[in-house]
């Protein structure tokens, strides 16, 4: 069977020279870089080479970026260590309701320590209003944090506009770039940014390795305390393997970016105008300027069908995929980014993501193209919301139970 | 994640569908979690005679609405009462436990379209 993957927003495959890159560093340069005998030294400089390949692509000083193990952490690092750090300016945070988890769950577990935080809404297009960023800070405002580009929606964030908004008020700016970073430019400079978080699995590296931006003279206080690693910003020996892949991912994504930046948003464009123009009754998720969103990213739903039956389906036919509903999230809600624009819940429920990548093709979309109506239209007529006179028994609470 | 019954129940799902002429009709559901089963009956002599579904949902949800349309058919209405939505998915040889809070419901909607028949022929 045909094997499609389009959910590169969920995780990438790791790249055929990442991993070519990362083997040595599982065999004969097994040394861990902080010893100062030959198998330390023969690992250190590749971890400071890496350094260099992701300090590049994001266009910063190879001192600035801290390796991690994650998007997760950095995004933990970054908040925790600010509060922390700047407990003696103030204890509010600003962020949106659209955040990765990572960042949201993070902030409630502040709140309970009685640090405050804005939510900022967004509007039906899942944008930010900047006037109620501005109108938000205040005296004890100690840092905004605003994802680059959204995971569901591909939605991107004015990163630059929201940047020069707290360089005006002296207020730190943290972004979660982890969807953004190998997909279009980042450049820290730019944006103005003072934190900004990398994950590497997402553009073609190892799980289990990420890296943090923080730029010169930022005071954060370490998320992990122990040695000496990281000049004293991250403990843990380095997963040396990993970095180095990820050195390399980033090299590799900053070569091709705009190539395969024009080449994928085609291919994305293809599968938005095939889905739209062939199917009734579909909604697009997210900005409907194209711009405004990841070259990558769609995400649609499907009225009338729930969108785990339709993942199973694809996945029948070989096509992964992502969707919103509580179903495929774990939880018995569907997805917060929904949520936070106003999408009925049904929909919510239907939404599904397509987030293409470096090994789709022309061929892969018009298979999708393909398949897609036929299994749409047979969840459809399963389905009791599909051709229904009487409304439903109620849309606003949370339980319908009714006799017809 | 799912059983092989619960796939198989998922990709062929038996009496899909409506019945014009139904003689109860009864619909449980959650919006919020995504789930709304409507369940069709056609009911002589008190025996399940004929029963069809629509359902809105997971995997789950459509193998158990699926499930509960071949163990209730032939039964009687207070046989088809004792049915549960634990026993449905037992049949399917388990649900994973994050699924047994809401797309569990095919023996509610079940129930609810035989108190409708019930309603409309009172004894």
């Amino acid at each position: 069977m045909k094997r499609i993957y389009m959910d590169n927003n969920a995780t990438t495959a790791v790249r055929p020279e990442v991993l070519e890159a990362m083997l040595p560093f599982y065999r004969e340069q097994f040394g861990n870089p902080s010893s100062v005998h030959w198998a330390g030294r023969a690992v250190g400089g590749a971890v400071e080479k890496a350094r260099e390949q992701v300090a590049q692509l994001i266009n910063c000083s190879p001192a600035e970026i801290v390796f991690t193990s994650c998007g997760s952490e950095g995004d933990n690092m970054a908040l925790k260590g600010t509060v922390d750090a700047l407990r003696e300016k103030g204890n509010h945070i600003i962020t949106t309701a659209v955040e990765h988890p990572a960042v949201l769950e993070t902030c409630k577990a502040l709140e309970k320590q009685g640090v405050k935080v804005t939510y900022l809404p967004v509007d039906h297009n899942g944008m930010l209003n900047l006037t109620d960023l501005e109108a938000a800070i205040t005296d004890k405002t100690i840092l905004i944090s605003v994802m680059w580009a959204n995971n569901e929606t591909g939605n991107l964030y004015p990163i630059e506009e929201i940047g020069a908004i707290a360089r005006k008020y002296k207020v730190r700016f943290h972004t979660d770039a982890v969807q953004a970073v190998g997909k279009i430019p980042v450049d820290v400079q730019k944006a103005n940014v003072d934190l900004l978080v990398l994950s590497g699995h997402k553009l073609g590296a190892a799980k289990g390795v990420g890296a943090t931006y923080i730029r010169r003279g930022t005071r954060l206080t370490p998320f992990i305390h122990g040695g000496h690693q990281e000049r004293g910003r991250r403990a843990g020996t380095h997963n040396v393997a990993g970095i180095v892949g990820f050195g390399v991912a980033c090299e590799l994504a900053g070569a091709h970016l705009e190539t395969e930046g024009v080449r994928i948003r085609a291919l994305r464009d293809r599968l938005e105008r095939g889905i739209l123009e062939g199917i009734p009754d579909v909604k697009l998720n997210g900005h409907p300027d194209p711009n405004l969103r990841l070259p990558n990213t769609l995400n649609v739903s499907f009225a009338y069908i729930e969108g785990e039956s339709l993942l199973l389906n694809f996945d029948m036919k070989g096509i992964a995929a992502s969707s919103g509903s509580a179903c495929t999230s774990g939880s018995l809600e569907p997805s917060h980014v929904m949520g936070a624009m106003c999408v009925d819940v049904i929909l919510a429920h239907s939404s599904t993501r397509f987030s293409l990548g470096t090994d789709n093709t022309e061929a892969d979309v018009d298979y999708v193209l393909e398949v897609l109506p036929p299994i749409v239209q047979r969840l459809r007529e399963m389905s009791p919301l599909y051709n229904r006179d009487e409304p439903l028994s109620c849309m606003e609470c949370q339980v319908i139970r009714k006799v017809l | 994640m799912y059983s092989d019954k619960v796939m198989d129940h998922f990709s062929n799902p038996r009496n899909v569908g409506e019945i014009e002429d139904a003689d109860g009709v009864g619909e449980v559901g959650n919006a919020s979690c995504g789930d709304i089963m409507k369940i069709f009956l056609k009911v002589e002599d008190n025996v399940i005679k004929d029963i069809k579904f629509k359902t809105f949902g997971c995997g789950a949800a459509i193998a158990t609405s699926s499930m509960v349309t071949e163990m209730a058919i032939g039964k009687t209405l207070d046989e088809a009462l004792e049915l549960t939505n634990a026993a449905v998915a037992e049949a399917l040889d388990g649900l994973p436990a994050q699924k047994m809070h809401c797309s569990n419901l095919a023996a509610d909607a079940l129930h609810e379209a035989i108190k409708d028949y019930q309603s409309k022929h009172p004894a």
